[in-house]
């Protein structure tokens, strides 16, 4: 039985081909997302290790930083410099040094532009003295010794043409520096930064420009030969006492290495996404396929049953025949993963981060990929092989093949039931406040009815668009609309791939439109301002640029916007901070209780949710909590009604500064006063942020376009993703065509021996093609439509309170569905267009 | 059926040609494998005549009419329907020639399972966008008898119910000749019986052109005359046959192959 199994795979090389590509993507998918993410972890893991220290010592932080890597905390906290006296004492210390590292230190290249650091901050650091402390080496020059000298990594310097000896300007958190470039430098052994771009001062120019004179923002230790790190790091606290945080060379790495890896974990969760779109979508390719392979031999397999072959027999060859698939599917999908995992590390660099060494390809990877690829194809093919096994003697005998046609009954009320349940629970999830679980059941309740009820609705559907058809094309149209109406169930699985690719795409297209028409309306009805100051990254920037823009004629008020962390009551949080006078001016806030004036001195606003999940009202004591170990009663002084332009704890300037907030802002709001020349005001306007290339001014429509941008940026990203699954689709339909094709041999040649020409024959083929994905199109668009809305209702609570459908583009996705089918039909046609009419015709 | 029966005697008393062939050659393989399904045979096939092709299996009978329809090609010599030449055509001109000048019945799968029998009848016309004659069409589907199975698909048809729509879609068109292989060899004698009355019929009747491949001896019966295919040459001719003489014909042939 295995050398039959065999045989015959090896006899339909096409078709193992084109449903092994189902699972050869789909275990692409998982082991090249496995194989990058531990490539991802050595990588970064090693490369903290060499830029930390044996031991270093920090402020402690208050409370755990859930919000690493934000950049949304600000609070500074520093170390005075007789500490590093103190720690250069303890027995085992080979050297301690003071450092210095802030954020917000950008090189402005020849023409005045900042470096593009796609998002990555810019850093600041103090030029380290003792070589065993150093986590950069030279590359070029020497070290910077005084205020009018900085160094430059050279990845920064490459980029913005600056050379060793060169006049350059650098743009700090406080003043704009002119300096010579003495020397460029490379960070850690690999002189990787993340795209980060680094300079360096000496010590006493770092304080006094990043932090303050005396003081750092932490200390680099070096363990003198045959004292263990973890033995340093504890005589060292005993020193320091609690207020500092001691950590050793692999706890910074591995804290460092956590904080990174879960800012790239979107990345690994996006593409486990479509892994499994990818084997879900491509079961169904198999399940198909398996069941055309049974149809097609059911002869052969009553012979064998007549000849002595036991039901287990036949359902084992047709397992054995996947189980061949699936090891030879998974094994180049590991490869093609491999590849995958290459293409993301040159595209990482591309970004600037570089992976360096080759990849890491784990048992774990290995194992998973082919329990995966193997478990999905034999699990697809199980009941194909059920319904062979049950295939009787006597089929051998007779001359035709009648296929008797099973009725649909139960599927039609199991899909109903289902797909009912579904709307019922995605309705009740999302109406109302929302509730997670329900919305994720009903969405898969919702599917899982509508792929079973799709052979159900494809009779109508098809009688209803093919009815066209006939006109279009004549009898040739006709016998395409009837050949797509043949076998429901094969008409369903092929197109099934297509409607769940396009049932995604159509999803997010709604939340996508509504997430933009949300943050128009809310711009719209938020924003007093005429004019939004910020940098394309969301990094902060100086306050100097707030208080120029003040000195503009013409121009009425200035907000300053900042952001922290802190626990309030124990409740960590992410709050915002502003000048209470100044609030109004930039954003119009509705109070529910209290009024703006409540933020004064040690005041605070809550949204109307906040209160209510933290039981707050006015009048209220909270305690303020800073990580920097700072902390305030603050007294609830207004609740306003929650909209996602403001944060859900609105604090003083005051209570920011008092508490140790950078003097750094995230915003800056322009209002312009009445009845001026506008266009005067903002050529002022631009004058000041024109000496500051950190910073953007963007007018309302600009600001818009701004905020929308991320959307648009993430759809992009998940639209390229789901054109992957699109092309599984395709070759599901390519699949199902050519097997088709096959199966109709002989009518095929009835058709040409009456007169049917090649071009008849390829068109007939072409337009089944098109009625059949056009179905999973619209069985998609409309499947997608119902959870993006109800997706988009679920989300009403995280700003998407506006609900649009982007009609254009749904109307585009179903030409696009249209446009498959006549791409998938392609090959199958060609093959059908050359049949040798003898061959076909030929009686046996 | 006045008409009709004045169209027939014009073309047997013109004699016209309705296909032939000229030292036709058909080879298959090459070396070692090299087989002549047909060597050298011309022939011509009069208008409103019934001719039945026979021979044992391997004599080229099949051979003969796929090339003779412009469904295989000729290794070398001549074919014509009507006044075209055949082996002059490309792939297109000779599709159009076989939708339009052809009619076919085949053993079996004879009819495209998804169309209702009258869809299957009006098949070549519609692929070739052509209305069909109305008038004529109804005198067809009379004659067959299957007027009220007209909506029914294939599958819903009796073995020899499909082979008569076979024959009524053939007839529909109009044809120059009409080529049936082997149209009763899947069907039982009885039913086999009506096909080829209705065959013959529409030769006496319609002035249609048929040439019918078979092996059997009582189908032969029902033709005009008879041509003994051997090895790829026209071996012997019969006018006006019955089934004891071709039958004795083809005993005879087999005797002097095996003496």
């Amino acid at each position: 039985m295995l050398r039959t199994a065999i045989r015959n795979l090896l006899s339909h090389k096409l078709r193992l081909l084109l449903s092994g590509l189902a699972v050869v993507l789909g275990v692409a998918f998982i082991s090249g997302t496995m194989t990058f993410t531990d490539t991802l972890h050595r990588t970064f893991t090693g490369l903290f290790e060499d830029a930390a220290a044996d031991v270093n010592v920090e402020p402690a932080s208050a409370f755990g930083a859930g919000m690493t890597g934000t950049g949304i905390d600000s609070a500074l906290s520093s170390v005075p410099a007789d500490l590093v006296e103190e720690v250069g004492a303890v027995d085992g210390v080979a050297a301690a040094e003071g450092y210095v590292e802030a954020e917000g230190v950008y090189v402005l290249d020849a023409g005045g532009d900042v470096a593009d650091t796609g998002g990555a901050p810019g850093i600041g650091i103090s030029w380290p003295g003792d070589d065993a402390l150093s986590a950069v080496t030279l590359a070029d020059g020497r070290a910077p010794a005084s205020a009018g000298e900085v160094a430059l990594d050279s990845a920064t310097a490459e980029e913005l043409g600056h050379r060793v000896g060169d006049k350059i300007t650098v743009l700090t958190t406080g003043p704009r520096v002119e300096a010579e470039l003495v020397g460029t430098f490379r960070f850690g052994e690999d002189g990787g930064l993340a795209g980060a771009s680094m300079t360096a001062f000496d010590p006493a120019t770092a304080q006094s420009l990043l932090l303050e004179d005396g003081r750092f923002t932490g200390i680099s230790v070096a363990a003198e030969d045959g004292v263990t790190h973890a033995e340093l790091a504890d005589r060292i606290e005993a020193v320091v006492g609690d207020d500092y945080d001691v950590a050793t060379r692999a706890e910074q790495a591995a804290d460092q290495a956590a904080a990174l890896e879960d800012q790239l974990s979107f990345i690994d969760t996006f593409l486990l996404v479509f892994a499994g779109v990818a084997l879900f979508v491509g079961s169904f390719i198999i399940l198909n396929t398996f069941s055309m392979l049974v149809a097609q031999r059911t002869r052969e397999l009553a012979l064998l049953r007549a000849l002595g072959a036991g039901r287990r027999q036949i359902t084992a060859s047709v397992l054995v025949e996947a189980l061949v698939l699936g090891l030879l599917g998974s094994t180049a999908g590991l490869v093609t993963g491999f590849g995958l995992a290459q293409g993301l590390k040159a595209l990482f660099g591309q970004l600037g981060v570089t992976l360096d060494g080759g990849l890491v390809l784990s048992a774990g990877t290995v194992t998973w990929s082919y329990v995966v690829g193997v478990g999905i194809t034999l699990l697809a093919a199980y009941l194909p092989a059920r319904r062979a096994a049950k295939v009787a003697p006597v089929a051998a005998m007779r001359a035709d093949l009648v296929r008797t046609a099973r009725p649909l009954l139960v599927r039609t009320v199991v899909g109903t039931v289902l797909a009912a349940t579904g709307l019922a629970a995605l309705a009740a999830g999302s109406l109302g406040d929302g509730v997670g679980g329900l919305v994720g059941l009903g969405a898969l309740a919702l599917l899982v009815g509508v792929i079973t009820l799709s052979p159900v609705l494809a009779v109508p559907f098809i009688r209803l668009v093919g009815a066209v058809l006939p006109r279009l094309a004549g009898r040739t149209g006709h016998l395409a609309r009837e050949n797509a109406l043949r076998n429901p169930r094969r008409t369903a699985a092929t197109s099934s791939a297509l409607m769940v690719g396009l049932a995604l795409v159509t999803g997010f297209s709604i939340i996508g439109a509504s997430a933009r028409a949300s943050i128009d309306e809310l711009v719209d009805d938020v924003l007093e301002a005429d004019y939004v100051v910020s940098t394309s990254v969301g990094q902060p920037f100086t306050a100097a640029v707030a208080e120029e823009l003040a000195q503009v004629d013409g121009v009425a008020s200035v907000t300053q916007e900042r952001y922290g962390t802190a626990r309030f009551d124990g409740e960590e949080s992410f709050f915002v901070a502003y000048e209470p006078d100044a609030l109004a001016d930039a954003l119009e806030v509705t109070f529910v209780d209290g009024a703006v004036e409540g933020l004064a001195g040690e005041g605070l606003l809550v949204s109307d949710e906040t209160a209510e999940t933290q039981g707050l009202a006015v009048g209220d004591q909270v305690e303020f909590l800073v990580q920097n170990g700072e902390s305030r009663e603050l007294r609830v002084g207004g609740v306003f009604e929650d909209n996602s332009a403001l944060g859900p704890y609105l604090v003083s300037m005051d209570t920011y500064s008092a508490t140790g907030g950078a003097p750094l802002d995230r915003y800056v709001y322009v209002g312009v006063e009445d009845g001026v020349d506008a266009s005067a005001v903002e050529a002022g306007i631009e004058d000041v942020v024109a000496t500051y290339p950190v910073v953007e001014l963007k007018d309302i429509e600009g600001f818009k376009d701004e905020q929308r941008g991320s959307i648009d940026q993430m759809l992009m990203l998940i639209n390229a993703l789901l054109a992957l699954s699109v092309l599984i689709a395709v070759l599901g339909v390519v699949n199902t065509l050519v097997l088709s094709v096959i199966e109709r041999t002989r009518e095929l040649g009835l058709l040409r021996a009456l007169g049917m020409s090649r071009r008849q024959v390829r068109r007939l083929v072409r337009l089944e093609s098109v009625v059949i994905s056009v179905y999973g199109a619209a069985l998609g668009l409309g499947l997608g439509g119902v959870l993006g809305l109800a997706l988009t209702r679920f989300l009403r609570s995280q700003g998407l309170t506006v609900t649009a459908v982007p009609g254009g583009q749904l109307a585009l996705f179903l030409v696009l569905g249209a446009v498959i089918g006549v791409v998938a039909a392609a090959f199958p046609a060609r093959r059908a267009g050359r049949l040798n009419v003898l061959d076909a015709i030929a009686t046996d | 059926m006045t008409t009709v029966e004045q169209e027939t005697r014009e073309a047997t008393s013109t004699g016209a040609v309705a296909a032939r062939c000229e030292g036709l050659t058909k080879v298959y393989g090459d070396g070692e494998t090299r087989v002549v399904a047909l060597d050298g045979i011309s022939v011509a096939f009069p208008k409103g005549r019934f001719t039945a092709i026979m021979g044992p299996s391997g004599s080229g009978k099949s051979t003969l009419m796929h090339v003779m329809a412009g469904l295989d090609t000729a290794s070398s010599g001549r074919t014509w329907i009507g006044d075209t030449e055949l082996t002059s055509l490309d792939d297109k001109r000779l599709t159009r020639m076989r939708r339009d000048q052809v009619g076919f019945v085949f053993q079996s799968f004879n009819l495209v399972p998804t169309l209702t029998a009258a869809e299957n009848i009006t098949l070549p016309m519609d692929i070739a966008g052509r209305k069909p004659d109305q008038e004529w069409l109804d005198k067809v589907v009379e004659t067959v008898g299957l007027r009220e199975r007209l909506g029914h698909r294939p599958a819903e048809l009796s073995g020899g119910q499909q082979q008569r729509v076979a024959c009524a879609r053939a007839l529909a068109s109009r044809p120059e000749i009409i080529f049936a292989d082997e149209p009763t060899g899947n069907l039982d004698s009885r039913t086999g019986t009506d096909v080829l009355a209705f065959l013959q019929m529409s030769v006496r009747t319609m002035g249609q052109t048929i040439v019918m491949v078979t092996h059997d001896p009582v189908a032969a019966s029902y033709a005009d005359r008879v041509l003994f295919l051997a090895d790829g040459r026209i071996v012997d001719e019969m006018e006006q046959p019955t089934a004891e003489r071709v039958l004795a014909r083809m005993v005879a042939f087999d005797r002097k192959q095996e003496g």
